[in-house]
């Protein structure tokens, strides 16, 4: 699969480029959403925090557009081949980038608590950490998919591992300061909420991953290891 | 946390994950073809066709106009004997026997593999011996007989219930949909073993072209059906396998499920999604 265009209907072409764009642009959001959420954490900065908790409908409308335009494209045009595997690949990540922008909205609200709070800052170093990472992760899957590129998709996708390991020593680490001092205990658990929205983000970004794998290559890669995945995509 | 690979405590990676997908190979097959030529005159229409049609199955052949998929569907019953100057090599065996061979009664052959065309061509008879018209050929006299397959060969084209209180009416008064099924009805009478059906509902509107995609799978249970179509949805929709022709050979021959979601070649993916055609 090299290219969209090239359909004798031109406005098939651009049907199909419209969603790839509108997916972009959703991704543009959920990742300025994110980094948003990391930012305010850090900074304690109410107001950005109220931003991304205010600014996830736009994420919303635009899953329900590109939903729509997608199902007009299958009503009329009935795509086949790779034409159908990029729309169901585009119907699938706008589902995962609608509820990395729900986990977003999540540690936002996480943020406008903690920018009041009076905790040291050393407890959310990990997280911060952990959000940049992820970040990070989730930049790189929706390059992955703005470039169909599948050896950059598996690449991407092993970053979830690293994030994993990563959450279950930030949760370590947090359980240290609630038996140290148990009236922190409301506040971390908030930490620990962040925690997990980063590391489910993660788990999303994956999945984008392997939609990416699925629209190039045509295999549906979810629920097997990713040394399988690579074998499978690398033997052809 | 690594949960992924393991849902209810089952492991995901021991799952066979092409369990949907059938496989040619396993197949009994019907017919088969190997290393057919089929020239017209001077030019070159077949080249070098191998493939095996699978028992009580529906194999589609698609393929832009001029491609050889009706060429190719008219060997299977010698139709391209009719045309002066159509030279065929290679072999096609039908229950193991080469159906070019001299030995064949061709007759016979068109008893086994019966065909229905683009338009339907019913004789201008009344509906039952529309029907009838090929046991009487056999010599068939019984009537009780001829009744009892007239109107099985009809409710097995799903026409009955349309026609049974006027089979003395001429058949050319049926609608196109309902005379393109009596001629299937007509081509089933005989119990052949193989359908041959060419364009069979492009000339239909789209609700009796459903009912022939209905009849068609209703059909598979007890014939072989090999269809040409130029209607993809229709390939998609009635066919087990599918044969993606190009240019008078056989790009790809695939289970149909895979063809149109991840065909293998580049050609057969560009006239599926309609880059080329």
């Amino acid at each position: 699969m090299d290219k969209l265009g090239d359909h004798i209907s031109h406005q098939f072409d651009e049907e199909l480029e419209e969603i790839r764009n509108r997916v972009m642009q959703m991704g543009g959001i959920v990742e300025q959403q994110l980094s948003d959420a990391i930012k305010a954490l850090t900074d304690r900065d109410e107001a950005l925090a109220e931003i991304v908790v205010t600014s996830d409908y736009k994420v919303n409308a635009l899953e329900v557009q590109i939903d729509e335009e997608c199902t007009q494209i299958i009503a009329k045009r009935q795509p086949a081949a790779s034409d159908l595997r990029l729309v169901i690949a585009v119907i699938k990540t706008i589902t995962d980038l609608e509820r990395i922008g729900d986990e977003a909205e999540r540690i936002g609200r996480m943020a406008m608590h903690f920018a009041e709070a009076k905790s040291d800052n050393k407890m959310i170093t990990g997280i911060i950490h952990l959000g940049e990472r992820v970040h990070h992760m989730l930049h790189d899957s929706l390059d992955a998919f703005a470039r169909m590129d599948v050896e950059r998709a598996i690449e991407v996708a092993h970053q979830d591992l690293k994030i994993d390991k990563q959450y279950e020593s930030i949760l370590r680490e947090l359980m240290t300061y609630m038996m140290e001092d148990p009236r922190s205990i409301p506040e971390v658990v908030n930490m620990m909420w962040s925690a997990r929205a980063l590391e489910r983000i993660g788990d999303r970004a994956r999945n984008i991953c392997e939609y990416v794998i699925y629209l190039v290559k045509g295999k549906d890669v979810r629920h097997i290891s990713l040394e399988q995945v690579e074998r499978d995509t690398r033997k052809e | 946390m690594n949960t992924k690979n393991m849902t209810h405590g089952i492991n995901l990676e021991n799952l066979d994950r092409s369990q949907e997908a059938s496989h040619i190979e396993d197949e009994r097959l019907a017919i088969r073809v190997e290393n057919l030529n089929l020239h017209y005159g001077p030019t070159q229409a077949l080249f070098n066709i191998s493939m095996g049609i699978p028992e009580h199955k529906v194999t589609a052949f698609i393929g832009p106009s001029g491609c050889g998929k009706s060429t190719l569907l008219r060997c299977f019953n010698r139709m391209n004997d009719l045309v002066d100057s159509c030279r065929v090599s290679g072999k096609i065996t039908l229950d193991g026997e080469n159906i070019y061979s001299k030995k064949i009664n061709v007759a016979e052959l068109r008893r086994k593999i019966g065909m229905v065309f683009q338009k339907p061509n019913p004789f201008p008879k009344s509906i039952y011996e529309n029907v009838a018209y090929g046991l009487r050929i056999q010599g068939v006299k019984d009537k009780r007989r001829l009744d009892e397959s007239v109107e099985k060969a009809l409710k097995g084209a799903a026409l009955w219930d349309e026609v049974k209180d006027r089979l003395q009416e001429n058949a050319l008064g049926l609608s196109g949909g309902q005379q393109q099924r009596l001629v299937i009805a007509r081509a089933i009478a005989i119990e052949p073993e193989v359908l041959l059906l060419d364009e069979p509902a492009s000339a239909l509107d789209p609700i009796s072209t459903l009912k022939i995609e209905e009849l068609i799978y209703e059909l598979k249970k007890q014939y072989t059906i090999v269809i040409v179509t130029h209607n993809m949805q229709q390939a998609a929709r009635v066919s087990d396998y599918t044969a993606f022709l190009y240019l008078g050979e056989v790009v790809e021959f695939q289970d149909t499920n895979t063809l149109f979601t991840n065909p293998g070649e580049k050609k057969t993916e560009d006239y599926i999604t309609g880059r080329y055609g």
